[in-house]
């Protein structure tokens, strides 16, 4: 559970916030998707939420910030670190550059929690399980490719089982069917109550797919917000520079050609595509 | 003294891999018996799974990784008997993760590097510094430190660096990592760009749907080898191999599957006119 109310925020030495006036509420176990163009603030909001601001970054910061309940400003640093696990946009920044193998370099935020050894291997091995790098567990974690370590950077966060988890452009680097299967990952996750869910993305085919709800951020402020499939439909979203699935793509193409029929909903998944162009080649 | 050379003309470079093995030191063998012919001014993407060796086999291309066995060829240079230097005459490469590229202190000096160990004059690399910051749009921020940019405005200053330099070859790694949908545009138009130059451009990405839109050519890697070389719509229009090379079909190909359609459209505009007639 995380709540915002009217967070507006500044980065020292500059003049126009970040984020704008924020207020939002997210129920646990939700699977909330956050979209937006480069600069809209959507890390600022990841960073917000994991407490680097204000502890890391000073700058301005006004509202108020809840997690579980708790208001996170005041929190101990430490308590907020459990709660919420944040994954970084760069997976490089994630490693500590410390350990010699995979297996190690995930389990290092575990150390220190005083689990028992046995359940601290369990947790490791079903991690690496679960974003595909189990064959990599003996291998350094700095002679990886870009996804794989990627996949580390994700697995690190996981194993530590927060009950917040906040995933900022966690897919950027990870191939295709890799991508889906953390979407689907973390889906599972959400639903089984276990965890709250906010994953920033540009891959809105998962997002339509599967989240519960996705906020679009633009310029610092909330411009909608909603059902994944509703928010990327919407024309203001669009304009201002969010992405598109190409089914969207496609039929305000014929929108522009003048051959879409005035107020028919715009196609945002594949299953909405497959019905909607069926029914066009029928009509024609 | 130094004398500048002549203004790299656009000499046809074509790029000779020739059955090449790569071993890591560490004992990780990421390329197996890799041969394959880029010509002039061609468009290639190379796709395929986390760990596949696209980076390995591209940093191949300029000299940065040497193979095992097999050669490499760029125009007439072996990549063997040719130093790193020499090799970034003919080749650009913009590495996956820009933070393994940049490391001088502002945008300017990152920008004027290249050029300044090419030996051009002040003049000439300052004004292909300039053009090159425009056409990423990043011309407003010279004295900043390129570590305060944002992770997708550093990508952008690290294919600005490279298109400085002005090579015949470009190679970009994954490019559309951390941008928008418009800055994904915007690549897509820079390559398009310098490929009417008749400039060469090798993208690896997993952006399958970027991929379709704007490269003729598609290379599929799995485990270190090439599964499939050909035109991206026949590469691409073997769901089966790709899928299980944890690569997807594009979003409209997988509509055109479910529309039931022979033909495998690779844009919209494609889709709109087979749909439209
Ligand atoms: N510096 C290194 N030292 C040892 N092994 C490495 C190193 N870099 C990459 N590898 C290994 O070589 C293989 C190919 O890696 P490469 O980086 O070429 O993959 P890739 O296709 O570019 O993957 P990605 O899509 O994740 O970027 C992988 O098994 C990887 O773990
Ligand atoms: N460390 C920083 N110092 C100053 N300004 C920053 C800093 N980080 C981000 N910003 C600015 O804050 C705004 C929001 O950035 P960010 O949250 O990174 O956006 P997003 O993640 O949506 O791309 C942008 O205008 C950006 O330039
Ligand atoms: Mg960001
Ligand atoms: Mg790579």
């Amino acid at each position: 559970m995380i709540s915002l109310q009217g967070v507006t925020y500044s980065y020292p030495g500059t003049s126009s916030p970040a984020l704008r006036d924020l207020s939002l509420e997210i129920p646990r176990g939700q699977f909330c998707a956050v979209i937006g163009p480069n600069g809209a603030g959507k890390t600022t909001l990841a960073y917000i939420l994991a407490g680097f601001i204000p502890h890391f970054y000073h700058g301005s910061l006004q509202g108020e910030v809840n997690v579980e309940g708790k208001n996170a400003a005041t929190m101990p640093q430490r308590e907020l670190l459990r709660l919420v696990g944040l994954i970084l946009q760069n997976p490089f920044n994630q490693i500590s550059g410390t350990k010699v193998t995979v297996q190690d370099e995930i389990a290092f935020g575990l150390e220190n929690l005083g689990i028992p050894r046995e359940e601290m291997v369990a947790r490791v091995a079903a991690a690496m399980e679960l974003v595909g790098v189990s064959e990599l567990a003996e291998r350094s974690p700095l002679g990886l490719s870009g996804g794989q370590m990627q996949r580390v950077a994700i697995a690190s966060v996981l194993v530590m089982q927060p009950a917040i988890l906040v995933l900022d452009e966690p897919t950027s680097q990870l191939d295709p069917v890799g991508s889906r299967e953390v979407f689907q990952a973390v889906r599972e996750m959400a639903s089984s109550g276990q965890m709250t869910v906010i994953m920033i993305e540009h891959k809105v085919e998962w997002v339509a797919a599967f989240a519960d709800r996705a906020i679009a951020l633009v310029d610092g402020a909330l411009l909608a917000d909603g059902e994944p499939r509703h928010v990327l439909a919407i024309d203001t979203v669009w304009r201002a520079g969010v992405g598109q699935t190409r089914y969207t793509l496609a039929a305000r193409r014929l929108q522009e050609l003048g051959k879409w029929q005035d107020g028919k909903r715009l196609p945002v998944t594949l299953d909405e595509a497959t019905l909607t162009f069926k029914a066009f080649q029928k009509r024609r | 003294m130094i004398v500048e050379k002549a203004p790299a003309k656009l000499l046809p470079i074509e790029i000779e891999v020739d059955s090449i093995s790569f071993t890591y030191p560490s004992g990780i063998q990421a390329l197996e018996d890799i041969t394959i012919h880029v010509s002039s001014g061609e468009r290639v993407a190379l796709i395929g799974q986390n760990g596949a060796g696209k980076t390995t086999l591209v940093k191949h291309l300029n000299g940065l990784l040497k193979p095992v066995s097999g050669s490499v060829k760029v125009g007439s240079w072996d990549t063997h008997d040719h130093s790193v230097a020499q090799m970034a005459t003919r080749v650009g490469y913009v590495f996956q993760n820009p933070d393994d590229q940049l490391f001088q202190r502002t945008v300017w000096d990152e920008m004027m590097f290249g050029p300044r160990n090419l030996r051009w004059s002040a003049e000439r690399a300052a004004s292909s510094v300039q053009a090159s910051l425009e056409m990423v749009g990043l011309e407003h921020i010279k004295e900043m430190h390129p570590y305060d940019l944002t992770f997708s405005s550093r990508k952008l200053l690290a294919l600005a660096s490279v298109l400085a330099m002005d090579t015949q070859v470009v190679i970009i790694d994954e490019p559309t990592t951390g941008q928008d949908y418009r800055g994904v545009q915007q690549i897509g138009s820079i390559l398009s760009e310098l490929n009417k130059q008749g400039k060469t451009i090798i993208g690896v990405t997993h952006d399958i749907d970027f991929c379709a839109e704007q490269f003729e050519r598609s290379i599929l890697m799995a485990g270190g080898r090439v599964v499939l070389d050909g035109s991206t719509r026949q590469v691409l229009s073997q769901i089966s191999v790709i899928d299980q090379a944890y690569v997807e079909a594009p979003q409209l190909m997988r509509l055109a599957e479910k529309l039931g359609w022979d033909f495998m459209p690779l844009t919209v505009e494609e889709f709109i006119h087979h749909l439209d007639g």
